[in-house]
């Protein structure tokens, strides 16, 4: 296994009781780059991540994570990657300062490091006047920006992201999507599901998955010319047309 | 250590910033510890009772204002039918119906026995055995009465009487309050370690931090502490002010051993934080172990010797008790405050709740799983 790649998944399943939720998934990232995990609801993306972040077990196959194998070496993986859920992950009743001193210290860091990166984060977020303001009176589109740079405030190797951008805005979309692209420039992995599939142009190799396998994978621009069309949208729609199933 | 130290940081502000926690911790016990006591106790008062007297004679006349007279009865009325008394019971109007019969002193005065007739509201069974028993302690003193009046002389006294005295240790006046305000104590403990505690991981679970927790490097001994040094300590404020509004509301000091019920509660708070633990591994949402935990504490209370003593319960049921924590609680909440017992004394309860300490962690500790 080559060390260019971050994530190596070969032949990745995950069965519940009879239902196979991630059918054989073979695929790599490269370092640095931005990996969209594309599909619709039901369609394996999440199980795949939860597998890859060491959340649950694969029933069978392999992958490393940074290097470090699945199976054996979890704990190494939660040390070099960040995550950021579906759901809201940060600590509604807890201050902006308080969340971001929590998850550092979760890592390891101390309290120094942590304000040093508290100033700097809330810097760049333009959140420097609400850092004493409880999470959980910010606005929505505010709270996943500060979810997502927290999740990455230990300067992880790679970062997921399980649909991160749910009923945000378009502009904050567009804002969430310029953090995504610092964060690659300073060498960090991005692996992402989403369902927008604007966003999936804003990935540099997609990964479509229908029913638990991956029908296609490559870049937006080569997708859309096999397809024959313009837009990404046509792409997806003929690819989850012949989907079994649905919602699960 | 420093992530620990992170990680008990964030606990203590949610706890400090819930109102609803701060409420239950310290408005919870003063209304347990103050008002519980006066109402919850095994005394039965205002037992209604009926009186049919036929005779109207001096002697039931007597016997019919003795019971009038105790506290424990209010008089429903007077009647001339037993019919009519029973549909006094029947209309709870009356738990308890007396029938003096016709004659009834002159059969007293003729044949020295006479026969009063009782009907009782057994439908709280309570209620019923009581006032009967009140009913025939009032009947037996009344028997004494007429005996004393009739044979002044002992040799004339047609059967031995043996009167027993009694001095009941430990709690003098055999109040009630003191008897009872140790074991809300323990149950007031038993609700924060073991509820509090499970709630609080739910809560985890249900809004999404814990998958955030479980993709990070913390360990799950970490992450259990983290759970179990906060309310272990709020435990220990509890306690302090449960033992406060005892002294100040029931006048209960607790002598110099009050150590010894510390160094229980912090075994016993383990043990409960433990189950606590245990508890919220198995459920999903709060509400789940809401009922989950009310289902035993329902349990644990009813089978603590709390209200009904342990070693008048059938043998499956002590059995249950001997596997009850709570029930090792209240009875050394008792033995400490109305006894002052020493750690000699309670040395085998010790022992027993380090045991479920141990084990309840242990379980709770594997049972947690950072991966499914």
């Amino acid at each position: 296994m080559s060390s260019n790649y971050s994530i190596v998944a070969n032949q990745l399943t995950k069965i519940f009781g009879e239902f196979k939720a991630v059918d054989e998934i073979s695929f790599h990232v490269e370092k640095g780059e931005i990996f969209g995990f594309l599909g619709a609801n039901g369609a394996g993306k999440t199980t795949a991540m939860r597998m890859l972040t060491g959340l649950i077990k694969p029933t069978s196959g392999k992958a490393t994570v940074a290097g470090f194998d699945i199976f054996t070496e979890s704990e190494q993986i939660k040390r070099n990657i960040g995550y950021m859920s579906q759901k809201f992950s940060l600590y509604q009743d807890l201050k902006v300062w308080e969340n971001i001193e929590f998850y550092g210290g979760l890592y390891g860091m101390n309290k120094k490091e942590i304000n040093k990166a508290t100033a700097e984060l809330l810097e760049k977020l333009e959140l420097t006047k609400e850092i004493n303001v409880l999470v959980g009176d910010l606005p929505l589109g505010w709270k996943q920006k500060l979810a997502f740079s927290i999740s990455i405030i230990h300067k992880p190797k790679i970062v997921f992201l399980d649909e991160p951008t749910g009923g945000v805005d378009p502009v904050t979309r567009r804002q969430f999507w310029n953090l995504i692209y610092e964060a690659a420039e300073r060498g960090i992995t991005i692996f992402v599901t989403t369902h927008y599939m604007d966003e999936a142009e804003y990935c540099q190799r997609v990964a479509i998955m229908v029913d638990g396998k991956i029908e296609a994978m490559d870049e937006p621009a080569r997708l859309k010319r096999d397809f024959k069309t313009n837009s990404m949208d046509d792409v997806f729609y003929r690819l989850a047309r012949q989907a079994k199933r649905s919602d699960p | 250590m420093t992530t620990f130290i992170f990680i008990l940081k964030k606990e203590f502000r949610q706890i400090f910033r819930d109102p609803a926690i701060l409420r239950l911790i310290f408005i919870m016990p003063m209304l347990q510890l103050i008002v519980l006591p006066f109402a919850a106790d095994y005394e039965i008062k205002n037992i209604k009772i009926g009186i049919i007297d036929h005779d109207h004679s001096d002697y039931s006349r007597t016997l019919v204002s003795k019971i009038e007279n105790s506290a424990y009865f209010r008089l429903t009325g007077y009647t001339h039918t037993f019919k009519e008394g029973l549909q006094w019971i029947e209309d709870e109007k009356a738990d308890l119906v007396i029938e003096i019969p016709h004659r009834f002193e002159a059969t007293l005065i003729r044949e020295s026995k006479a026969d009063v007739l009782l009907a009782i509201n057994a439908v709280n069974g309570t209620k019923g055995n009581l006032g009967a028993a009140y009913t025939l302690g009032i009947i037996q003193q009344f028997n004494q009465n007429i005996r004393v009046e009739w044979f002044q002389m002992p040799e004339f006294n047609p059967e031995p009487m043996i009167d027993v005295t009694y001095t009941s240790l430990y709690n003098p006046h055999r109040n009630y309050q003191l008897f009872m305000v140790p074991g809300i104590l323990a149950v007031l403990l038993t609700m924060v370690g073991g509820f509090l505690s499970a709630l609080n991981i739910v809560k985890e679970k249900e809004i999404g931090t814990i998958e955030q927790l479980n993709v990070s490097p913390i360990k799950k001994y970490q992450f259990i502490m983290g759970k179990i040094v906060p309310f272990w300590l709020l435990g220990f404020v509890i306690l302090t002010v449960g033992l406060v509004i005892s002294f100040i509301v029931h006048g209960i000091v607790p002598g110099s051993n009050i150590y010894v019920l510390y160094v229980f509660s912090a075994l016993y708070l383990f043990a409960i934080l433990g189950f606590g633990l245990l508890l919220s591994n198995f459920t999903n949402t709060q509400q789940q172990a809401m009922m989950v935990a009310f289902f035993f504490m329902l349990i644990f209370i009813l089978l603590s010797g709390l209200y009904t003593p342990i070693e008048s319960m059938p043998p499956w049921a002590q059995v249950v008790a001997a596997f009850n924590p709570v029930s090792y609680m209240v009875e050394v909440m008792r033995m400490v405050l109305l006894k002052g017992a020493t750690i000699k004394d309670i040395w085998p309860h010790i022992r027993i709740i380090f045991v479920f300490g141990v084990v309840l962690n242990f379980f709770a500790i594997y049972s947690y799983n950072k991966t499914n």
